[in-house]
């Protein structure tokens, strides 16, 4: 268990924060702005993985699938906006909660029926095929080296956007107070609907982004919205850099958990009985992590000042 | 309306009780298997075997006419058991054949041998049916699910591996895979990983397996967990390094997805497409010709099922209301199996050979496993003991 081992460990665990922050970000901004909660939103991180898969096959490069799915996922999340979710804001949430349920079973059925549901798997591009080995013995994909780039890339792109542009401004405005923004003149639906748009392409990106690393299966989105949940109650809801920091914490804590809790009970149990109850209480870590956090500050980390 | 829908039942029932005089000359098997959902391609090899061996056999079993319902369990328990008493209670089955998943078969197990019909299992064998829950009106063509991992573990220790990471999915079969290993095996586990079901990045695991460097690693990762952790070990270039052993992880399924990631990986089975016997290279060949794949053990398992039934019932002179002349020929298992040498233990599973295989390249292309060596001749299963104290 050397530092290197840590390093290795820690930088899976970045991966995993930061392709949760690409799909927690629309998530808050969407619950925090607009008090919608949409369940459906991993549905849409899984229709970016379909789509990358689709058009990479069609056009023969990585590349030119992922510019194609990304303005598709655009569309299909206003598409999805204007004919489902518009009509839901104004109930109560038990009625979103259904009706986005409704979406996730419609669209998994739905790409079993135009996929099958047998696994897809989507070719990593040739530039970033290669490898480094990090540790003696041990190949990094330089894929996943680029990942991380992207989802730094597209944090810092979201802080410029939200904190430094009339729209970000309108945006925070609209988290703090939308019926006061609104009684200011800004038509706050067409807001709402471009915040919807590139929240669901921002999960659709996540969802292109580990295409060629995961397989491609219907119901992938469902797991990693409970996780994006859990994101956006320790960011605070509504918060980006709420949820950047949040994504993190929560990747590092739970790759740095699976790896290591059975090592550090080792040190008070025998090492039958540590690797039995480390393997019981890694996937546990996370929710113990949200609910310490809750503990302390119960509006999440990053609370919106209301 | 209310009139049409009442003639409309009128006329159905006085079909179906029409039907089984008419269909007296039939022999009925139900064909249970896992036909959608991700494993979907299992089942689907099975059906495609058992279609086969009834096309080679001319469309009968024992000189008679045969009709096959083909069910689709969706890999639910509660789904199969009902889908099973429509098999027994309206088609009135003479053998259900499969299925793939042990939950299932434990699940239908009860209303099929109450009920005496001859269950012939294409690839389930959990240890319950095969030790103390063993029963009469039980066969399996596959093996007992412990197996295959047993010849991994063998392996292992005859080739002096000091220090094994054993590798398997948070659930049953999962604990039960390293259990068998481990029967046969008694050098160093380094360590037991489980990891979640359904789990698709196994990075970190990679990095634990480079940073403890075991002599080996043994897992068991059905569908589609297999395809990405094959992919990920030859990405990491732990692949040339550490050897990569499994079960149900490499095989004709899962390598058209894993391509070349796979080549050189051992893996553990009674059979492989290259096993040296006319019956079998004509059996893959036809396979192949027929399906545009290779065909994987549950093809020949559901093969070697259509068989056992025809040479059953050629004895009976082709007939099933003597259940115990009818057994007694099942049991004598007198046809020609794929995989060569076969017989059946007192626990209705089989005894038979055991290799260590190896994904590879043929020449044409595509991906198969080859016979290595053999690791077990003759070898029954660990549970059958407690079968004979029941019994």
């Amino acid at each position: 268990m050397t530092a290197t081992f840590f390093a290795i460990q820690a930088l899976n665990g970045l991966q995993f924060g930061l392709i949760l922050f690409l799909i927690a970000a629309g998530l808050t901004l969407v619950f925090g702005v607009m008090d919608f909660i949409n369940l459906a939103h991993g549905v849409q991180y899984m229709v970016g993985a379909y789509l990358v898969a689709a058009f990479s096959a069609w056009t023969g490069s990585f590349g030119w699938g992922l510019l194609l799915a990304l303005p598709t996922a655009l569309a299909f999340g206003l598409l999805l906006e204007v004919l489902i979710f518009r009509h839901l804001y104004d109930r109560d949430h038990l009625d979103q909660v259904l009706a986005t349920f409704g979406v996730i079973l419609f669209l998994n059925q739905g790409v079993k029926f135009v996929w099958g549901a047998a696994p897809l798997s989507v070719p990593v591009p040739e530039i970033l095929s290669g490898s480094v080995e990090i540790m003696d013995g041990l190949l990094y994909p330089v894929y996943r080296i680029a990942i991380i780039a992207a989802g730094l890339l597209v944090a810092a792109l979201l802080y410029v956007v939200v904190s430094h542009t009339r729209v970000g401004m309108l945006v925070r405005a609209g988290a703090t107070n939308a019926p006061m923004v609104s009684a200011l003149g800004v038509n706050i639906r067409r807001l709402f609907m471009i915040v919807f748009g590139f929240g669901a392409m921002l999960a659709g990106f996540a969802g292109a982004m580990v295409a060629p690393i995961l397989s491609v299966q219907p119901g992938m989105g469902d797991n990693i919205l409970i996780l994006a949940f859990v994101v956006i109650v320790i960011g605070g809801i509504g918060s980006i850099r709420g949820a950047f920091l949040a994504a993190l914490l929560i990747g590092l804590v739970d790759t740095l958990g699976r790896s290591f809790a059975p090592n550090l009970l080792r040190l008070v149990l025998d090492p039958s009985a540590a690797s039995q109850t480390g393997r019981a209480i890694a996937p546990m870590l996370i929710y113990i992590f949200m609910a310490a956090v809750l503990f302390f500050r119960p509006s999440g980390l990053f609370p919106v000042k209301r | 309306m209310n009139v049409t829908i009442k003639t409309l039942g009128l006329a159905a029932a006085m079909t179906l009780a029409a039907a089984p005089a008419m269909a007296q000359e039939k022999l009925k098997i139900g064909l249970l298997l896992t036909l959608s959902g991700p494993s979907a391609i299992l089942g689907q090899h099975a059906r495609d075997g058992f279609q086969l061996a009834m096309k080679d056999l001319g469309g009968k079993l024992g000189g008679r006419d045969v009709e096959v319902i083909v069910v689709d369990d969706e890999l639910k328990p509660d789904v199969a058991v009902t889908k099973v008493k429509g098999l027994l209670e309206r088609d009135k089955v003479d053998f259900v054949v499969g299925p793939i998943f042990s939950n299932v078969a434990v699940a239908t197990h009860k209303p099929i041998v109450d009920s005496k019909t001859f269950y012939i299992s294409v690839n389930a064998g959990p240890s319950n049916l095969a030790g103390k829950s063993c029963n009469p009106y039980f066969f399996a063509t596959s093996y007992q699910n412990d197996q295959n991992h047993e010849v991994l573990g063998k392996v292992a220790q005859d080739r002096g591996y000091k220090k094994v990471y054993l590798l398997a999915p948070n659930y049953q079969a999962g604990k039960d895979a390293l259990a068998g290993f481990k029967r046969h095996y008694k050098g160093e586990v380094v360590e037991e990983s489980y990891v979640p079901l359904n789990t698709l990045d196994f990075q970190s695991e990679l990095a634990k397996i480079a940073s403890m460097q075991p002599d080996a690693i043994f897992t068991f990762m059905p569908g589609g967990m297999g395809v990405n952790l094959v992919k990920q070990y030859r990405a990491a270039g732990l692949a040339d390094r550490i050897p990569f052993l499994s079960a149900f992880t490499v095989d004709e399924t899962n390598l058209p997805a894993q391509q070349d990631a796979a080549i050189g990986m051992l893996s553990g089975s009674n059979w492989a497409p290259n096993l040296d016997t006319p019956e079998n290279k004509k059996f893959v060949a036809a396979y192949e010709a027929a399906y545009n794949t290779v065909p994987a053990s549950y093809a020949m398992h559901a093969y070697d099922a259509a068989l056992l039934i025809d040479s059953a019932l050629k004895a009976t002179g082709g007939k099933t209301d003597d259940k115990d002349a009818l057994r007694a020929a099942i049991q004598k298992a007198d046809f020609k199996s794929l995989r060569g040498d076969f017989k059946f233990g007192a626990n209705g599973f089989p005894i038979q050979d055991f290799y260590l295989v190896k994904a590879a390249k043929r020449s044409d292309g595509k991906l198969e496993t080859e016979v290595v060596e053999k690791v077990f001749d003759d070898y029954t299963d660990a549970y059958a003991k407690e079968c004979a104290a029941t019994n």
